[in-house]
């Protein structure tokens, strides 16, 4: 494929994309204002009278047409206002949401080292034991633990490391200060169970690819010349499989944390981490329209800038997959 | 499902491949296992779900109640087995719905017809499969279940029928209505990518120039060929529902108690107390739920190594 197809389908699915977050952000925004439950009253406390509860409702522009709500919304965000808050009692959703960003980033980014320090040896060790029984065994442990859900493997873990063990706080979030601001959690001990329970299932992914790239790898002539040259088996791992094997695992990385987002719902909720996925929990019941439609909006960007990349770090690094083929979302 | 006939598949022998790997036959008879308790527990559980025994709570293991009773002295088994009809109902009719319905019905539209439908439902699938699905279940089953039991509480007044919201019956159709609007993209795909492939194909062509309707190439020429196909998205479509019902009803918003779902089971035992001092009631949902999820994640592999020959 020439260079120049290669830019016309970017620029196809880069067109595509504001596309995607406007349908994504009308259906978001009328399911909020449709939905049943009236913030203001939230907001405003029970002991509110109608006038208070009526002047919020002029004030935050409730009461006008839906188009006209979600047109000031659109322009609202060009100039980076997400809105307000209901459930953080009018704090603007920018404050609310990027510290919560930064929390679930660091034990996202936590989780996507281990998974791929994990995934990559289980997946070559596994291609070498391919045909005795070792192979089939750590690839079914990997996909057992890839089927459970963190609703099964949060309380599994605090129960064995927290529980009994006790090596392990049962969860929070700890931070340590940097600079007098840079809050890091990094070198927390609560760091741990959060990382394992999205670590551990998400590594059978990459082993599986690992596993997979590394048998292709396998059969090619240069392996074959290489070993007949008489070099060391462990010579020819790591200089010529693993190299050529672990190109379309660069691919995976993107899609891996765009790809966690969505499990910290249930691991922050269960943890109390104050994560974004904590906040989506309590967004949706404080009927936090403008905090529920952030989360929205930056989880649907993550996912479809993610996907692009993918495809776009394919096309680069393998010059035979053919776009054409692939659905141009 | 019935499986599909010898001569319709395209790898020969694929069944018997399929037999021989232990592990999926194994996964096979736990889902035929945990789905036929759920199936058969208004006649095999012991107690009823919501029978409550404030005189016998948090009991151990006994003849009476063999896996011993929760907080409210219900019966953890019995429990089991109804959370399992819940998990039955829901997977089977988001199955029934979003994969065999929307998914093979707009798999078949937009592969057959081609050009402007295909790429309307195509690109449609491609906005829903690039969104966290969680995220948007949360919210759409939180927003519109009033609606929902509003709606229900109308048709009873109407219909003079009673007992409808009692029943649970709008907790069921909202979680099933929401898992099967996402739950078709997968289907969609596999069926369209096969009948695109097949469209042109020289039979059809025959077909065709015989005078068949379109209606009936898609039915009686296009269908059976792609059945092997959607044996395998129909076994993801079942773990990912039952998969993603025990979320919705342990984040509160699926199933509501007093029906029993594995996921409300979870929450009520979840929590360090809870866990450690009565860790039977969290681990007896939790291992029914990982050995369910397990082995259709297990069968899937199988079905996708036994039926697609070229990821042999």
């Amino acid at each position: 494929m020439g260079r120049d197809q290669l830019w016309s389908y970017i620029l196809r699915r880069l067109l595509w994309i504001p596309f995607i977050l406007l349908t994504v952000s009308l259906v978001t925004f009328a399911l909020g204002r449709f939905g049943p439950g009236d913030p203001v009253r939230v907001l405003a406390g029970q002991r509110a009278d109608l006038e208070t509860i009526q002047r919020i409702r002029q004030e935050r522009g409730l009461d006008d047409n839906f188009f006209v709500q979600y047109a000031r919304y659109l322009r609202g965000i060009f100039r980076g206002d997400l809105g307000i808050s209901f459930k953080y009692y009018g704090l603007p959703v920018t404050e609310v949401v990027l510290p919560r960003l930064w929390v679930t980033f660091q034990y996202n980014l936590a989780a996507l080292v281990l998974i791929f320090a994990l995934g990559i040896p289980a997946g070559i060790w596994a291609a070498t034991q391919q045909g005795t029984w070792r192979d089939p065994l750590i690839m079914g442990t990997l996909l057992a633990l890839a089927a459970l859900p963190a609703v099964l493997v949060v309380p599994l873990l605090q129960y064995i490391f927290s529980l009994r063990l006790g090596w392990l706080p049962t969860g929070g979030w700890e931070v340590r200060e940097f600079f007098g601001w840079l809050e890091v959690g990094l070198f927390s001990k609560t760091i741990v169970l959060p990382m394992l329970a999205l670590g551990l299932p998400g590594a059978a992914g990459v082993a599986r690819l690992t596993r997979a790239q590394t048998l292709e790898v396998l059969e090619e002539d240069y392996v074959r010349t290489a070993r007949a040259k008489g070099l060391r088996e462990r010579v020819v791992l790591m200089r010529h499989v693993l190299r050529n094997a672990l190109l379309p695992l660069a691919t995976l990385m993107g899609f891996a944390m765009a790809a966690l987002l969505s499990g910290s719902i249930i691991l922050e909720t269960l943890l109390g981490i104050p994560g974004i996925g904590s906040y989506a929990f309590e967004a949706v019941f404080a009927r936090d329209y403008d905090g529920i439609m952030a989360i929205v909006l930056i989880a649907a960007t993550a996912f479809v800038v993610a996907n692009l990349v993918v495809d776009i770090a394919y096309a680069f690094i393998d010059p035979r997959v053919r776009l054409e083929g692939k659905p141009q979302s | 499902m019935t499986p599909p006939q010898e001569g319709m598949l395209p790898a020969p022998g694929a069944w018997g491949r399929l037999l021989r790997r232990r592990l999926a036959v194994a996964s096979l008879m736990v889902i035929v296992v945990i789905y036929g308790a759920g199936i058969l527990a208004p006649w095999l559980a012991p107690h009823s779900f919501r029978e409550i025994d404030l005189a016998n709570t948090f009991a151990g293991p006994s003849l009476e109640h063999p896996l011993g009773t929760d907080r409210l002295g219900r019966d953890v088994l019995s429990r089991l087995m109804w959370s399992a009809q819940t998990t039955v109902i829901i997977s089977a009719s988001s199955l029934l719905l979003g994969g065999l319905l929307w998914g093979t019905g707009l798999g078949l539209l937009a592969g057959y017809l081609g050009g402007r439908v295909d790429n309307i439902i195509m690109r449609l699938g491609d906005i829903l499969a690039s969104l966290p699905d969680i995220l948007l279940l949360l919210i759409i089953t939180a927003t519109v279940r009033p609606r929902v039991t509003d709606f229900f509480r109308d048709v009873e007044r109407w219909t003079g029928l009673e007992g409808i919201v009692e029943s649970g019956a709008p907790d069921y159709i909202l979680v099933f209505a929401a898992l099967s609007l996402f739950g078709w993209v997968g289907m969609a795909r596999i069926v369209r990518s096969q009948v695109l492939a097949l469209r042109e194909s020289e039979y059809v062509l025959a077909a065709r120039a015989l005078g068949a309707s379109s209606l009936h190439i898609i039915l009686r020429h296009l269908l059976p060929n792609v059945s092997h196909l959607m044996v395998v998205a129909a076994t993801q479509l079942l773990g990912t529902a039952a998969g993603a019902e025990v979320v919705l009803s342990f984040l509160g918003i699926g199933i509501q108690p007093p029906h029993p779902s594995f996921g409300s089971m979870i929450f009520e035992a979840a929590g360090p107390r809870n866990m450690l001092a009565h860790p039977h009631l969290i681990f007896a949902p939790a291992a029914v739920v990982g050995a369910l999820l397990m082995a259709f994640s297990f069968l899937g592999d199988a079905l996708n190594d036994a039926l697609s020959p070229r990821r042999r």
